[in-house]
């Protein structure tokens, strides 16, 4: 009898790639029902158009690229860019502004580096700063949450659906009318205006916690982060270390002026901090890659983060600071070299 | 005495599938006869053996036939009675590859007596270790290193003698089922090799997946009534079994690259060769057979079997039933370690501790082979402290300097590192890869390096030689110039004068 040579270990591998984007997408599913229910179908819509634009834009380079298409489009990495993505852009956006952030992030942000694995910045985020940095208007244009004793202006689906195509409402329904800051927004501009923290959150977007709304998504995305966790598809020292710098940095300044500066509580549960920490700091590709190393890249995100929230020029720092970060994983992959077994430093 | 915090941990490692009650549940079969023996010289690290009987000579059971070629390396023994039938040189499954080497063939009969059996005496600790030699005892947990060597560790001084039934391997259950049937033996053979290092403590290391051996070994341990033997159980975490990585569990000490666990004190022996040597001193019988587990989907009865050393595998299959439908590969030692072979017409040899017969492939066919996505997976499981993802960007760029730096030669090929990679790279593969071409790198940097000095010093040598000649020429010149200038004075004043005269 003749049996083929093969190399050791003659085990199958307990994981893929596509078996873990697919746990990521899972995990996303009660964030994104909660955001539902606070804003409406709007990120249904935005998840559809950026998946379907992140797949043919993936398509489209591959073939450039000569590369096989069909194992790369089932991986799922474009579909969970896509979907970051949509997390990050306003519910009620026109069909063009989840395209360009989907493709841009796929085009420029991969494969322009050479595809999967090989991305210095992270695509999602990329995406997302392109369309901050190119269509400030659109992208700020949130609308509050669809709760009817708010007391504001709410867009039914078809009429979301009609924005998104058209890019225009119902002759009932004005965009001003309809659209809100997000309470980040709120804040920034308030304090700068000489609003103490106290005034603004009085306001009918703010609740207990954080943001209406926002702080019940936050709460559903670490509860998404958690099961990551617990699949073992990431592993704890980004997500804590992320969380906690940011929360004692948010301590420290509340402690020291709490009419100037945001709880901890509110810089956790507004904003994307809880997705950024679990879903998007997490991502391998443009993350630092020992458990040290980790540990200085999540801290540094959150003091990022942190530091633009509440002296930078936007309202959300987050995108800026995991992309600020990516530059530096060599750096700290350099420095975070484990010692090798039996040989001295 | 008594000092280590017995197990503490080692970094890294992944959890596997157990596979082990596929062959544990039976007894050891002792009755397997083949009837063909095809002894391998080559059987140990070190030279080769060289054959002492002929073709066609009758030989015994335990009947040296093979002399050990230096002081230092193992005799080997006819493992069945029989007649020499040829020998010759025949293909060998030796190291993690098959290479051929000479063979005493041996067709067996029936009659089953064993040679010399006496227990020895010795005159000497040096006769003893001679003896164990002779006696063709090698390190049965599949490395085959010879037993005397490594307990001959005069010049540094050994603490603890770590007998090593950890088998982290999942298929392997070989010493699983040694353990719960010669317990008594097996701390016999290490209370020997104790006295033989001069240790202080022997520690029986077992994984926690094999309570019915843990039990035999504890029992054992109160019958022998010695203290200085302690049994640890440790959790079942490949690859626990590694020297390195028990050294490091069990002392917390790392042994320095390119040493061994002498070094930091400790010796470890695997429970197979305890036995064997118990056997040796008890009964007088060398190694003439061992026991090998025989499993996987592809037999239809797995069991673990002590085989004389030799028996074609194809025989040992058929004893254990046969092949059952058709089996995709055939895997010598364990399904991390272990390596493939391409036929089953190979003897089995002293380091053949294990034969998986697999029915389904077990590595990802190529379409599902991602690029690396830097997750970092196989950083935390490797028990070396490497960096794979790193390594195999590096071996990717051809960058032989990077992979020094990285380590790639501590890389014990574990095969942590494949089981947790979600983009399926076969790593392990890879950097066997690297290892080579960075030898062949290093090898022909150093031929250039010696070329270049050689080219230099030839430069060097032509051009002192050159500006030698140079002035030997100049100051030839110069001389001649001096010379003829003075002689041109001389003969035009000697004209001149004779101008003069002449008026």
């Amino acid at each position: 009898m003749n049996f083929p040579i093969n190399s050791s270990p003659h085990v199958l591998p307990i994981t893929s790639v596509p078996i873990i984007m697919r746990h990521v997408l899972y995990a996303l599913i009660p964030s994104t029902i909660v955001y539902v229910w606070y804003f409406g179908f709007g990120i249904f819509i935005n998840m559809l158009i950026a998946s379907i634009a992140a797949l043919i834009s993936e398509a489209i380079m591959l073939r450039i690229r000569n590369r096989p298409i069909k194992p790369s489009l089932a991986d799922g990495s474009a579909i969970v860019t896509a979907i970051l993505i949509a997390f990050s852009i306003p519910p009620l956006a026109p069909w063009w502004l989840p395209v360009l952030g989907a493709s841009s992030a796929i085009v420029l942000a991969k494969h322009l580096y050479g595809g999967i694995g090989a991305n210095i910045f992270n695509p999602a985020m990329v995406g997302y700063a392109i369309l901050l940095l190119s269509f400030p208007v659109q992208m700020t244009h949130w609308i509050p949450p669809q709760i009817e004793n708010l007391g504001f202006q709410n867009i039914d689906l078809w009429s979301t659906v009609l924005y998104s195509v058209t890019g225009s409402l119902p002759s009932n329904l004005n965009l001003d009318a309809i659209t809100q800051a997000t309470p980040l927004d709120i804040v920034k501009g308030g304090l700068k205006n000489g609003i103490s923290i106290n005034e603004l959150r009085s306001g009918p977007l703010f609740s207990q916690l954080g943001g209406y709304g926002w702080e019940w998504i936050n709460i559903f995305t670490a509860f998404g982060g958690v099961y990551l966790l617990y699949k073992g598809i990431i592993r704890w020292h980004i997500p804590v270390s992320l969380l906690t710098s940011i929360t004692i940095f948010a301590a420290l300044f509340y402690l020291y002026d709490p009419n100037q500066n945001l709880s901890p509580s509110f810089h956790l549960l507004s904003g994307a901090t809880v997705l950024g920490a679990f879903f998007i700091a997490t991502d391998p590709v443009s993350a630092a890659a020992t458990n040290q190393g980790r540990l200085i890249y999540g801290a540094s995100i959150g003091a990022l983060t942190y530091a633009i929230r509440t002296w930078g020029g936007y309202p959300d720092g987050l995108a800026f600071a995991v992309l600020l970060m990516n530059l530096m994983v060599p750096l700290i992959d350099r420095f975070t070299t484990p010692k090798i077994y039996g040989q001295q430093q | 005495m008594l000092k280590y915090p017995l197990f503490q941990s080692f970094y890294g490692g992944v959890h596997l599938e157990s596979h082990k009650n596929t062959s544990n549940h039976k007894q050891i079969a002792r009755d397997f006869l083949p009837s063909r023996l095809i002894i391998p010289m080559n059987q140990q690290f070190g030279s080769d053996a060289i054959p002492s009987v002929k073709v066609g000579q009758l030989i015994q059971k335990g009947e040296v036939i093979g002399k050990p070629a230096e002081k230092n390396t193992t005799a080997v023994h006819a493992s069945c009675s029989g007649r020499v039938g040829a020998i010759e040189k025949h293909p060998v499954p030796t190291a993690g590859k098959v290479s051929t080497s000479t063979c005493v063939i041996i067709e067996t009969n029936d009659e089953n007596n064993i040679a010399a059996q006496k227990p020895p005496l010795f005159k000497n600790h040096l006769d003893k270790l001679t003896a164990i030699n002779h006696a063709g005892i090698v390190g049965l947990g599949g490395a085959a290193f010879p037993t005397a060597e490594k307990l001959n560790r005069k010049s540094s001084h050994c603490e603890m003698l770590i007998l090593n039934g950890a088998e982290c391997e999942p298929y392997i259950s070989c010493d699983d089922l040694l353990m719960q049937e010669h317990a008594t033996e097996v701390l016999r053979g290490a209370l020997a090799m104790m006295e033989i290092v001069g240790a202080e403590l022997t520690v029986v290391v077992i994984e926690k997946d094999k309570p019915k051996a843990i039990e035999a070994i504890s029992n054992a341990i109160e019958t022998i009534g010695s203290k200085c033997i302690r049994l640890t159980d440790i959790p079942t975490m490949y690859p626990t079994g590694g020297e390195r990585q028990l050294v490091e569990a069990l002392t917390g000490k790392e042994v320095p690259s390119g040493k061994y666990p002498i070094d930091v004190g400790c010796i470890c022996q695997n429970v197979g060769t305890a036995y064997a040597l118990d056997c040796f001193f008890q009964l007088g019988e060398p190694l003439i057979n061992r026991i090998v587990t025989v499993t996987g989907q592809g037999v239809k009865n797995p069991q673990n079997v002590a085989v004389p050393i030799g028996a074609p595998i194809v025989e040992l299959i058929k004893f254990c039933g046969g092949y059952d439908g058709e089996v995709s590969q055939l895997i010598l030692g364990g399904n991390m370690m272990g390596y493939t072979v391409d036929t089953d017409q190979l003897p089995v040899t002293k380091s053949t501790n294990c034969i998986i017969t697999t029915k389904k492939a077990t590595t990802p066919k190529p379409f599902e082979i991602w690029p690396c996505i830097r997750c970092g997976e196989c950083i935390p499981v490797c028990p070396v402290r490497l960096l794979p993802q790193q390594i195999l960007k590096a071996y990717e760029n051809k960058n032989f300097e990077e992979l020094g730096k990285l380590g790639l030669s501590e890389c014990i090929e574990c095969g942590c590192c494949d089981v947790v990679c979600p983009s399926h790279i076969p790593l392990v593969e890879n950097f066997r890869k690297a290892k080579h071409l960075r030898m062949q790198e290093i090898k022909s940097s150093e031929l250039s390096n010696a070329a270049q000095k050689r080219y230099e010093l030839k430069t060097q040598r032509l051009s002192s030689q050159h500006a030698n000649t140079e002035k030997l020429h100049a100051d030839l010149k110069e001389s001649i110039k001096e010379s003829s200038k003075n002689d041109m004075i001389k003969a035009a004043v000697e004209r001149s004068k004779k101008r003069r005269d002449k008026k």
